[in-house]
């Protein structure tokens, strides 16, 4: 199965596009091939991973025990608050972009992204952002201190007591650059994904990633503005006399957070609905089945991401200016379309010729844990329920359950799963064993108390508890657990600068895939695909495999017996 | 809307059947985040106009005239009509008539956008002056900031009609800065209305 990957090998080396070599510093800071941007992305957004997992470390050090005194009030509030918002803008968001950029224009045949060069923008707006955001530290009073939701007016300009100072207004502006990056980087994905498809893929033969990247371009490209003219109101409170979110003045502080959820609950989806097209494209390949349902599974990700305009109150029950039935019914509507994807992976995993390297385990662990954060969170959306628990660290579990147990551990899968393909090299199996289990048994260490700390009435962003026999052992539980994920990480990370270089050899179709990525070389040449295979199913390269097998099936069978062979 | 005509370039790619070409398409999206954008603003403009103490809006002591926003209005709105007739030029292949209507429309804007800071030198109330001051200039201002920016698109457009880069058949440039120009067209012609007429 090797053959047409050596030949566009072969071709590559000679090609003159291959023969002048920059600097590979400049070859990055200039480059506008998805691939490098992709590349650039993951590395970004993993490191963000580690910056953001500082941030908890220190939250959860100053939890551990009752009392805690590692840090102060002011610098704890900073902490939680740079920990969500590096985590959701910086880390979980460009990491889907990144994958995305890499595997998107290789699984529909393209020869890159449609605009290669806002492309590279959208990436470089990101440190941008970054920088912005994180330089609060240097001003007077710090980084922003008021959670990553950012609630008016307590962070305006009029109210001495929260976060007044410049921090805040380098965290509007941080986010502003980074929502810019992100509905810039949506309008690449969708003409790439409309425009650049290979002759014979109709939309209904595109890959699962590729249709959930394309409906997370479209929540992507329409909350993200609103959130933009959020922060630019903000911005004008703060610093020019405004008044829109403040009551003193005539203004409407919930108004803030109806414009805040516009765009942050969509981009919850925008968070885990690459995460649901990535396991669609891991249980497949591992079962040796094709995925169960798949215009059902299109339709759910469509229905998943057309609700998810209509839900954003639910994080607004208790400010009682909201309309509790609508917002609880709609989000409940959400389950079904969930419960038909979950349907359709287990019905994918049934009777299939199961095999468990890393990507599957990591799948299997997302698919389980993710369970858990949509059943936790149909209890929140219940509005009599969410009065009790509204604020608790019930929701932290909740928010932890979705996007570390459904996201985090997908971006996980796809790092094992599409490792081979960016360096031609798997990863290393029994490390990635360990990293699995440590991260699993680290993740629900510090994540499953929180079920208990929420119930029990601890609310969440306290930066001190007294004495409490309920809170403190479990407490002291996540704490040990967030440290484990820490550890965790190190297995991972040593792998992967190994495997970069010594790594088993991968060649182009490793796991025996189905999409149009695992027909070029590893990693691809610059022009992606020398040739490209007739396609006239969601799985060429699964066609084209058994077309093979058959020819060879035929050769072998005209050899034994000649009188029988077909004319 | 003919200017998202197809052209030949874009007749047919991979065999399938033509449509927007890829650069209009990225601009339509544009154009649809730019809508959110706005309709975040106007989102807060109305939620605080329904909550005015008193019901009374736009709030005591806050006196908006008309009639110079209404001629520069006018003014704006002719300035789509300059551009479409930009646009049609060069689909005849017809470059002096792009490069003429092109400064036309350019000039018509920086008269919109002068007639704009004109206005605001003539009101009696600042950003500071509570939630309407507040809202006024933002959705003006921001709405300024895009004229703006399609006057820079404009320029852009212009320089390169005057070396010659467009042709007939090679234009897309040209229609994306005419749609974005009639979406800013089209926000001013709502935001006349709410401020100044339906208030």
């Amino acid at each position: 199965m090797t053959t047409h990957a050596e030949n566009i090998g072969a071709v590559s080396s000679k090609h003159p596009v291959m023969a002048k070599k920059p600097s590979p510093i400049m070859d990055y800071l200039t480059t506008t091939d998805h691939k490098k941007i992709g590349v650039m992305y993951l590395w970004f957004s993993f490191g963000m991973f580690l910056v953001g997992g500082l941030f908890a470390l220190i939250v959860r050090t100053q939890l551990a025990t009752a009392d805690g005194s590692f840090v102060d009030k002011d610098r704890y509030n900073q902490m939680f608050t740079m920990h969500g918002s590096i985590m959701l803008f910086l880390f979980i968001i460009p990491m889907w972009s990144g994958w995305g950029n890499y595997i998107v224009p290789l699984q529909i045949g393209a020869l890159d992204m449609a605009f290669p060069r806002i492309n590279a923008l959208s990436f470089w707006l990101l440190p941008v952002g970054a920088v912005t955001i994180l330089s609060g530290y240097f001003t007077k009073g710090g980084w922003a201190a008021n959670g990553w939701t950012a609630y008016q007016p307590i962070s305006g300009a009029h109210q001495a007591a929260q976060s007044p100072g410049t921090g805040m207004d380098l965290w509007l502006i941080g986010v502003l650059i980074i929502t810019i990056a992100s509905s810039l980087g949506a309008i690449n994905f969708l003409v790439t994904i409309f425009k650049m498809r290979a002759p014979g893929m109709t939309m209904f033969r595109m890959p699962v990633f590729t249709w959930n990247i394309a409906v997370t371009s479209i929540l992507a490209l329409l909350a993200a503005p609103v959130l933009m003219s959020a922060l630019s109101m903000a911005f004008i409170d703060r610093n020019y006399g405004g008044s829109i979110f403040d009551p003193n003045t005539g203004g409407n502080a919930i108004l803030w957070q109806n414009l805040f959820w516009f765009y942050s609950h969509p981009a919850v989806y925008i968070m885990i609905l690459p995460a649901f097209g990535l396991i669609s494209e891991v249980l497949p390949v591992f079962s040796r089945k094709p995925l169960f349902g798949y215009k059902a599974f299109v339709f759910a990700t469509m229905a998943i991401g057309a609700l998810g305009f209509s839900v954003w109150a639910h994080h607004m029950f208790t400010t009682g200016a909201v309309l509790l039935g609508f917002f609880a019914f709609m989000t409940s509507l959400i389950a079904i379309p969930t419960g038909v994807k979950f349907f359709n992976w287990l019905a994918t995993l049934w009777r299939g010729q199961l095999s468990f390297p890393t990507p599957m385990v990591f799948a299997l662990g997302f698919l389980s844990m993710f369970l858990i954060g949509g059943i936790n969170g149909m209890f929140t959306a219940q509005p009599p329920i969410d009065y009790a628990l509204h604020d608790t660290y019930w929701v932290v579990a909740h928010i932890h359950y979705v996007l570390f147990g459904g996201s985090v551990f997908a971006v996980y899968a796809a790092f094992y799963f599409w490792f081979p393909k960016l360096t031609g090299r798997f990863l290393d199996e029994r490390l990635g064993y360990i990293h699995f289990a440590l991260t699993f048994l680290g993740f629900n260490l510090t994540f499953f108390p929180m079920h208990m700390l929420g119930l029990a009435g601890m609310p969440r962003r306290i930066a001190q508890y007294a004495q409490n026999d309920q809170w403190e052992p479990l407490n002291l539980v996540a704490t040990v657990g967030a440290f484990l994920i820490a550890v965790s990480t190190l297995p991972f990370i040593y792998n992967v600068l190994r495997s970069m270089k010594h790594g088993a050899p991968a060649g182009s179709d490793p796991w025996e895939a189905n999409s149009l990525e695992w027909w070029t070389t590893s990693p691809p040449p610059v022009y992606n695909f020398a040739s490209l295979p007739p396609i006239r199913s969601e799985r060429p390269v699964l066609d084209m495999r058994l077309e093979a097998q058959a020819r060879d099936r035929l050769a072998a069978e005209t050899k034994l017996d000649p009188g029988t062979a077909p004319a | 809307m003919s200017s998202i005509a197809t052209t030949p370039e874009t007749a047919v790619e991979g065999g399938r059947p033509a449509g927007m070409s890829m650069p209009l398409l990225g601009m339509v999206l544009f154009i649809a985040s730019e809508v959110m954008f706005f309709g975040g603003l106007f989102g807060a403009y109305f939620n605080l106009k329904a909550e005015a103490a008193g019901g009374v809006w736009p709030p005591e002591g806050i006196d908006v005239h008309s009639t110079i926003p209404g001629i520069f209005t006018v003014i704006l709105i002719i300035s789509s009509f300059t551009l479409h007739a930009a646009v049609n030029s060069i689909k005849r292949g017809n470059n002096r008539g792009l490069v003429r209507w092109t400064v036309i429309t350019l000039i018509l804007g920086l008269v919109f956008l002068a007639g704009q800071l004109y206005d605001y030198s003539t009101l009696d109330f600042t950003i500071r002056d509570g939630v309407y001051g507040t809202l006024f200039y933002t959705l003006t201002g921001f709405h300024g900031a895009h004229v703006f920016a399609g006057l820079v698109y404009l320029f852009i457009v212009l320089i390169r009609a005057s070396t010659g880069q467009f042709t007939r058949h090679s234009h897309a440039a040209v229609e994306g800065a005419s749609l974005y120009w009639h979406f800013v067209d089209v926000v001013w012609i709502v935001l006349f209305l709410i401020l100044y007429v339906l208030k």
